[in-house]
């Protein structure tokens, strides 16, 4: 393996780019009601601006983001956010998913789908963010610097 | 050997080709896939979606009601995927901290 190469320019760099990517990657999710877009593409930028710390600054840095023991509770909460928004329409005299029955007062059943659609946007998007940064943070545990 | 290889893929993309020219065009409005009823006398449920999908859930982007909405059970199935295959790789790569002496 080659030596260790550190240079505070990458980080910079890195540090530069990092919020913006995520903030585009929010603006994906939420916007996806009116533009190509959803929980899976904006989950893939979110878990773009996480990883590109973690390549950039290696393993004691990327702590500072998102920590190594959160990634796989958030992947659990992203998949209960949706199962949720399902099993809540069950209790409430729905079928399984059927986000007009959601209860959520002073709202038609249209716009509680329009809601419904964009919380499990939000559950997908965090699910698919947290597994990427898992399945990266188990391949490199112990090979890189920091 | 590899002469016979290429004719194979030769042949593969013309009948291929041949299929593909026999395609509706696309965007057509008189196509099979955008009239009201099939040719079996039942509802085409494209048509339907592309009629009702914003008066259903108020979202112009039709593609995110389908995904979100119409499909919910089977975008949760690729959610439950990919969940699965994070927690696979989870037990595949993680080094533990037990050593094995032999």
């Amino acid at each position: 393996m080659n030596k260790p190469f550190q240079t505070p320019i990458v980080l910079l760099g890195a540090r530069l780019l990092s919020p913006y990517i995520m903030l585009f990657g929010w603006y994906v999710i939420i916007h996806g009601h009116y533009s190509p877009g959803g929980g899976f593409q904006g989950g893939a930028l979110l878990a773009a601006s996480i990883l590109l710390i973690r390549v950039a600054g290696g393993r004691r840095v990327a702590q500072l983001q998102i920590k190594e023991f959160a990634t796989t509770p958030l992947a659990v909460v992203g998949v209960s956010i949706y199962f949720a928004a399902g099993l809540v329409a069950v209790a409430m005299g729905g079928y399984f998913l059927d986000y007009g029955m959601l209860p959520i007062p002073g709202m038609d059943p249209a716009w509680l789908r329009y809601t419904g659609i964009l919380i499990i946007e939000v559950g997908i998007g965090l699910a698919v963010m947290a597994i990427l940064v898992m399945i990266y943070d188990n391949m490199v545990r112990g090979e890189d610097y920091g | 050997m590899k002469i016979f290889k290429i004719l194979i893929l030769v042949l593969f993309a013309a009948v291929l080709i041949y299929a593909a020219s026999d395609l509706p065009y696309r965007g057509d409005p008189d196509n099979l896939m955008h009239a009201e009823q099939s040719i079996t006398d039942t509802r085409v449920m494209g048509s339907y979606f592309i009629q009702n999908a914003y008066r259903d859930a108020r979202t112009p982007n039709m593609v995110t009601v389908v995904l979100g909405d119409y499909r919910s059970i089977d975008t949760f199935g690729e959610q439950i995927v990919i969940y699965t295959a994070g927690l696979i790789a989870l037990l595949v790569l993680r080094k533990t901290k037990r050593r094995r002496v032999v």
